[in-house]
């Protein structure tokens, strides 16, 4: 298994207990403002991030030179998902509950860097989609 | 990769690409709210990134992966599988576009429709979650 797949599926792992930690906080104490969180280190940081990882490791070859792509591309997929995703999860509550320019700006870099992450997935792997 | 998976998987990374970008868009409204209408976009934001990616790409991979029938088609019933991504994707975009045509039936018949094509999905692959002998 490569070091990019492990490593994404690691990560995966830790957003997985994290975010059923948070249910668990959630169930007990309720809270609007840390809902989405919760449903994005489920479905972007566990789901998207074991899937983009296994991807990377089983799809079909892209060439002979370069099997999986450019890795580089796939680093900075799993970059810019981790770092927008940890940044949404600080500045997303807080936003909620005390809104600031900082954590509004924290909030636009998050989106950029999280919707930038899948355009690095696609761009990498959408020609390792083929019949042979 | 057969040939459908091949179009399920591409589809699913279209959506894949459509659901970031209405989420990005919606959070960063939250940021700084730029425009109230992109709430419109969050059961699109939902139904691309749930159904369209990742159902989806699941179809796909287990169309593609699933144990092989040794005699018949060695993948089964195709044409159940063709019907399922073709109802899969029509109900995901009725669904997406409701809140633009305010007619609440659209939502119901796209998940109906959600809902026909995982049947027809199950049906098709049911036989092929089996031992390799067999």
């Amino acid at each position: 298994m490569p070091l990019l797949t492990r490593t994404f599926i690691k990560t995966a792992l830790v957003y997985f207990v994290l975010a059923l930690l948070l249910g668990i906080l959630l169930a007990l104490h309720g809270s609007n403002s840390l809902f989405p969180v919760y449903i994005h280190l489920l479905v972007f940081g566990w789901l998207t991030q074991l899937i983009f990882g296994v991807v990377y490791w089983m799809f079909p070859k892209y060439s002979n030179q370069l099997p999986r792509g450019r890795e580089v591309l796939s680093w900075v997929t799993y970059g810019t998902l981790n770092i927008g995703l940890i940044l949404r999860a600080i500045a997303e509550p807080l936003q909620a509950s005390q809104a600031s320019n900082l954590f509004s700006v924290l909030l636009v870099l998050s989106a950029i860097l999280q919707w930038f992450s899948g355009v690095a997935f696609v761009a990498n792997t959408w020609q390792r989609v083929k019949e042979k | 990769m057969p040939r459908l998976s091949v179009w399920f998987v591409r589809c699913s990374f279209i959506y894949l690409f459509l659901g970031f970008t209405l989420g990005g868009l919606i959070l960063a409204n939250k940021g700084f709210p730029f425009a109230p209408w992109v709430w419109n976009l969050l059961p699109a934001h939902m139904e691309f990134l749930l159904l369209g990616w990742m159902v989806q790409l699941t179809m796909g991979v287990a169309f593609w992966i699933l144990p092989r029938f040794r005699s018949g088609p060695s993948r089964g019933n195709i044409d159940l599988v063709w019907s399922a991504f073709v109802v899969l994707n029509t109900g995901i975009v009725l669904v997406a576009v409701q809140p633009f045509f305010s007619m609440a039936w659209l939502t119901q018949a796209g998940r109906i429709l959600e809902t026909i094509s995982v049947l027809l999905f199950v049906l098709a692959s049911w036989q092929r979650v089996k031992p390799l002998e067999v």
